[in-house]
């Protein structure tokens, strides 16, 4: 009896949002006007596509192998057959920087998501519930936010090792404390609006109303941290692996290449100048895209 | 007196956008006689605030001053070079703003505010500059002048901030002050007040070229009235002549509207239609898409100003026409 | 009324400070493995290896420890390095003035030069200097700080060799990486810089300001700046804890011998004590840092003084 009382409590809250949500603009007309107005968001998620395309298909179609040596070739310029030279293994470099992709974006994408997850979580708990998580979150988060990021995130990798599990949990961790304190101010502004307000009074439970009501107001802000904290977690990554504490060799990731053709930087510059342009571009494109989304979803925002 | 402290001649002002120029100011013409007050009002929009900045030399880029010129005390000033056109700048003619919130800035003392003027224009030490603004003070009736002066603008009332700003502009004894809507952020009690303190200014020698959409602040205080519309001045009048035979459509049924609510009960009444987009002015009067009483020729072609009785000009072909139902 | 404020603020860096102190202690003691064991070597034994650990007080409860290495903390002492041998605060000491000045020139480069294109660019607004200014911003806030450095060392150091590849005998020897370690902050402040002042500039007391007689350098200068700078202040402040992060790798970079490569040689050689101690001398420096720039921003801004 309670539970189907429950139930439609629920079903009406729900209805209160639809009819909150309804007017506002659709994703796709969203995109779609941001495609219009910003040519150079436009570009780079052009050029971000290319880029995952480029990682995922590349590999297969260069005819050289990640690891394959040829040391009589060590050290070559870039030529016709080498697009892009050779490093101190004579590998070449062109592959490399395509395995190298991978292993990026994965890094900047997979601890982006996790620490959109984890501080949106904690953010909105904080937010909705006050009081003492409130507190213990919010100090947490900036203890956390107190550290300079890279030492952090070596201090962090040093507790843990290396390797690329424990790559992605520094990451994450780092970042997460960004996405709840915005994720908190967000909720503390919607705590006191009146669709919240009914849904309390109709009886929705604490949990349903962050889940279902707040968290989704909140996705325009969540998908501009997503596309802004990507680009950081590939810096990050790359600092650590050029300082020797991230990505261990054999596996190739950009800043690892830049780490071990440090060396060369006389004699064979393009050895860092590669996979550092490569870093650049998607770091460039990235920053462009969630700048245009912010302007796109910015007056969507304000109305809330 | 029959001196004219300001003279403006045929003013136009013109705004290129993306979409085609626009002229908020067109042809415009008017005096302000030594020791008067005279208003302009209009709605918003109309171009009066624009006419202030032209004469002031404040406009904003892109808009400019294309044709027409002004003087000044009988000297043209619209060819000066912009060097020379600061030196009047405060000194001579100046301008109070509607927002004494936002017209003042908020990290500096007001009395460091009001100093700057009297400093950028005359050559004088920083404690005479600060005994004049004391002074200055006391005359636009600022209550305990002296703490006040080292006071932050946010820590003012709006009535306070507003008489700051009268005696940032009053301080070097300008022979001109504008006011762009000096009470409407304002009570009604302190409207009273800063009308009467601009009385009192005009009486001690400064002319005050008071511009309002209020119609009310104009009776009390203006002796002369133009009325603009989209840009032109569609009639002008001695105070009482204007409130008591309006000729114009416009002028008309701006009264009526404040009449309707002034009496009560019954029907507000309302000027149909809206303020139309410059870009797209009908092709005869600017006024006869909402005018009660519009003729075929008034469609075709704009009409001039014309005297109807000595020292009333009226924008219309039909004036003092009553209106067909 | 500041003042109190100002307490109010100290307690929470004191609360945030012992807190990152407690996060680094017990994060670098979950490690697996003993650090004498890793220390010692192929020459560890069972017996030398329990009797160090015991020396070392390496056996005690956590809590013990935390409190043994707090005392001694605030006396000075930092414990022995275990990879160097000598005591942590003479290694500090002497790395802390090198990173301090190689982060103060890179913060002059950064706000200095940000802030002068960021005026410029607003002043020339849509026209080639603010195209030009923006553009090398850009290139600034996505510049990895290694790409920078590395590219200032290959083009000036090596190539040119108007400038020192590495080491820091002579004061040129930080011009290179405070440039490199400036870039990225004094792109973001140019930007900001120039968003702030093209609003700044369509607030009414530009208007009067204008009207009193004030030509338009007056105007930039004495009215518009003046606000315009409070948000950029801020700003700076957060960016010192990035300045930190980078000079880790400007000093691998140029070879500087700062706290950042002490870092970064503490987390190879599995050095506890050096590890610690460089975390939260960094950790300080940022709170410090912030809380110079809450006290300034109410400083310079009557309004917020009336509130704290």
């Amino acid at each position: 009896m309670l539970r189907t009382k429950r139930k439609r409590a629920e079903q009406a809250a729900d209805l209160l949002l639809q009819s909150q949500i309804g007017e506002e603009e659709r994703f796709r007309d969203l995109m779609r006007r941001m495609v219009r107005e910003n040519k150079t968001a436009a570009a780079s998620f052009v050029l971000i596509v290319l880029m995952v395309l480029a990682a995922a298909l590349g590999p297969l179609l260069t005819p050289y192998g990640e690891n394959e040596m040829d040391l009589l070739h060590r050290l070559a310029a870039p030529s016709a057959e080498h697009l892009l030279g050779t490093d101190e293994g004579g590998r070449d470099v062109l592959t490399r920087l395509l395995y190298g992709a991978r292993v990026s974006l994965l890094i900047g994408v997979a601890p982006a998501l996790l620490s959109l997850i984890l501080g949106a979580a904690l953010g909105v708990a904080a937010g909705y519930r006050g009081g003492l998580t409130d507190a213990v979150i919010m100090r947490v988060a900036d203890v956390t936010l107190a550290f300079p990021s890279m030492l952090l995130a070596m201090v962090i990798m040093y507790a843990l090792g290396g390797g690329i599990l424990n790559v992605f949990l520094t990451l994450t961790l780092v970042n997460w404390a960004n996405v709840a304190r915005v994720v908190r101010a967000q909720t503390l502004k919607l705590k006191n609006c009146e669709f919240v307000e009914a849904a309390r009074i109709i009886g929705v439970s604490r949990g349903r109303i962050m889940r279902r009501h707040i968290l989704p107001n909140c996705l325009p802000t969540l998908l501009v941290l997503f596309t802004l904290n990507i680009p950081a977690s590939i810096l990050t990554e790359s600092s650590l692996s050029f300082l020797g504490l991230g990505i261990q060799p054999p596996n190739a990731s950009w800043g690892l290449m830049i780490n071990t053709g440090r060396q060369y930087l006389y004699s064979a510059p393009w050895l860092c100048f590669a996979p550092g342009a490569a870093i650049m571009l998607i770091v460039l494109a990235f920053n462009f895209l969630g700048n245009g989304l912010l302007d796109v979803l910015d007056p969507r925002m304000k109305k809330q | 007196m029959n001196e004219k402290t300001l003279e403006v001649r045929g003013l136009t002002v013109c705004i290129p956008t993306e979409k085609g120029v626009i002229c908020p100011v067109n042809d415009v013409s008017l005096e302000v006689p030594a020791g008067s007050i005279t208003g302009i009002v209009g709605e918003s929009g109309c171009g009066k605030s624009m006419t202030a900045r032209a004469v002031m030399g404040l406009l904003r880029y892109p808009a400019k001053v294309t044709g027409g010129s002004v003087l000044l005390g009988g000297r043209e000033i619209t060819s000066l070079p912009e060097k020379e056109r600061r030196k009047l700048r405060g000194a001579e003619i100046s301008m109070i703003f509607q927002e004494p919130m936002t017209s003042l800035n908020p990290v500096v003392k007001v009395g460091r505010q009001v100093e700057e003027a009297v400093r950028l224009h005359t050559a004088c030490s920083r404690e005479e500059a600060r005994a004049r603004t004391l002074e200055m003070f006391r005359e636009v009736e600022i209550p305990e002048p002296e703490s006040r002066l080292d006071c932050y603008p946010h820590q003012l009332s709006g009535g306070l901030r507003q008489r700051v700003m009268i005696a940032m502009a009053m301080v070097c004894r300008p022979k001109l002050l504008i006011a762009d809507e000096p009470t409407t952020a304002l009570d009604v009690t302190v409207e009273a007040q800063i009308l009467k303190l601009l009385e009192r200014l005009r009486d001690a020698g400064t002319s005050v070229l008071l511009i309002s959409h209020n119609l009310g602040v104009i009776a009390k205080v203006c002796d002369y009235v133009y009325v603009m519309y989209a840009g032109r001045i569609v009639e002008q009048a001695e105070t009482n002549t204007i409130f008591s035979r309006p000729e114009h459509p416009y002028t008309r049924g701006l009264f009526r509207s404040v009449a309707s609510l002034r009496e009560g009960g019954g029907v507000l009444e309302t000027i149909p239609g809206v303020v139309p987009n410059l870009l797209r002015l009908p092709a005869g009067c600017s006024f006869s898409l909402r005018c009660g009483q519009c003729a075929d020729n008034c469609r075709e072609r704009m009409p001039e100003l014309r005297e109807t009785e000595p020292d009333h000009k009226v924008r219309c072909f039909l004036p003092g026409k009553e209106e067909t139902e | 009324m500041v003042k109190r404020n100002l307490a109010r603020r100290l307690v929470q860096a004191l609360i945030v400070l012992t807190g990152v102190t407690l996060l680094i202690f017990v994060m670098l003691r979950i490690v697996p493995g003993n650090p004498v064991e890793t220390m010692m070597g192929e020459h560890a034994n069972a017996e030398t290896v329990a009797r160090m650990t015991a020396e070392m007080g390496l056996d005690q409860p956590l809590h013990v420890q935390f409190f043994r290495y707090i005392s001694s903390a605030v006396r000075g002492d930092f414990g022995t390095s275990y990879s160097m041998g000598k005591p942590v605060s003479r290694l500090i000491g002497g790395a802390f003035v090198n990173t301090l000045i190689l982060a103060l020139f890179a913060a002059l480069f950064a706000w200095v030069v940000g802030i002068a294109c960021g005026i410029f660019s607003a002043v020339r607004k849509n026209r080639l200097p603010d195209r030009l200014f923006m553009g090398f911003s850009l290139l600034g806030i996505s510049l990895p700080v290694f790409m920078a450095a590395m590219f200032l060392q290959y083009v000036f150091a090596f190539r040119l060799q108007w400038l020192p590849i590495s080491g820091t005998e002579s004061w040129t020897g930080f011009i290179l990486p405070a440039v490199a370690l400036g870039w990225n902050s004094a792109g973001q402040v140019a930007q900001m810089t120039r968003t702030t002042l093209l609003e700044t500039l369509q607030e009414d007391y530009i208007d009067t300001a204008r009207a009193k007689g004030r030509g338009p350098f007056g105007v930039l200068i004495r009215h518009a700046l003046r606000n315009a700078m409070l948000p950029v202040l801020t700003m700076m402040a957060i960016q010192f804890s990035g300045l930190l992060s980078g000079a880790v790798i400007t000093e691998t970079v140029f070879s500087i011998n700062g706290v950042g490569r002490l870092m970064v040689q503490a987390i190879s050689g599995r050095d506890i004590p050096l590890l610690q101690a460089t975390s939260l001398l960094a950790t300080t420096v940022v709170i410090l840092g912030s809380l110079l720039a809450d006290c300034l921003y109410s400083v310079l801004d009557p309004r917020i003084r009336k509130e704290g």
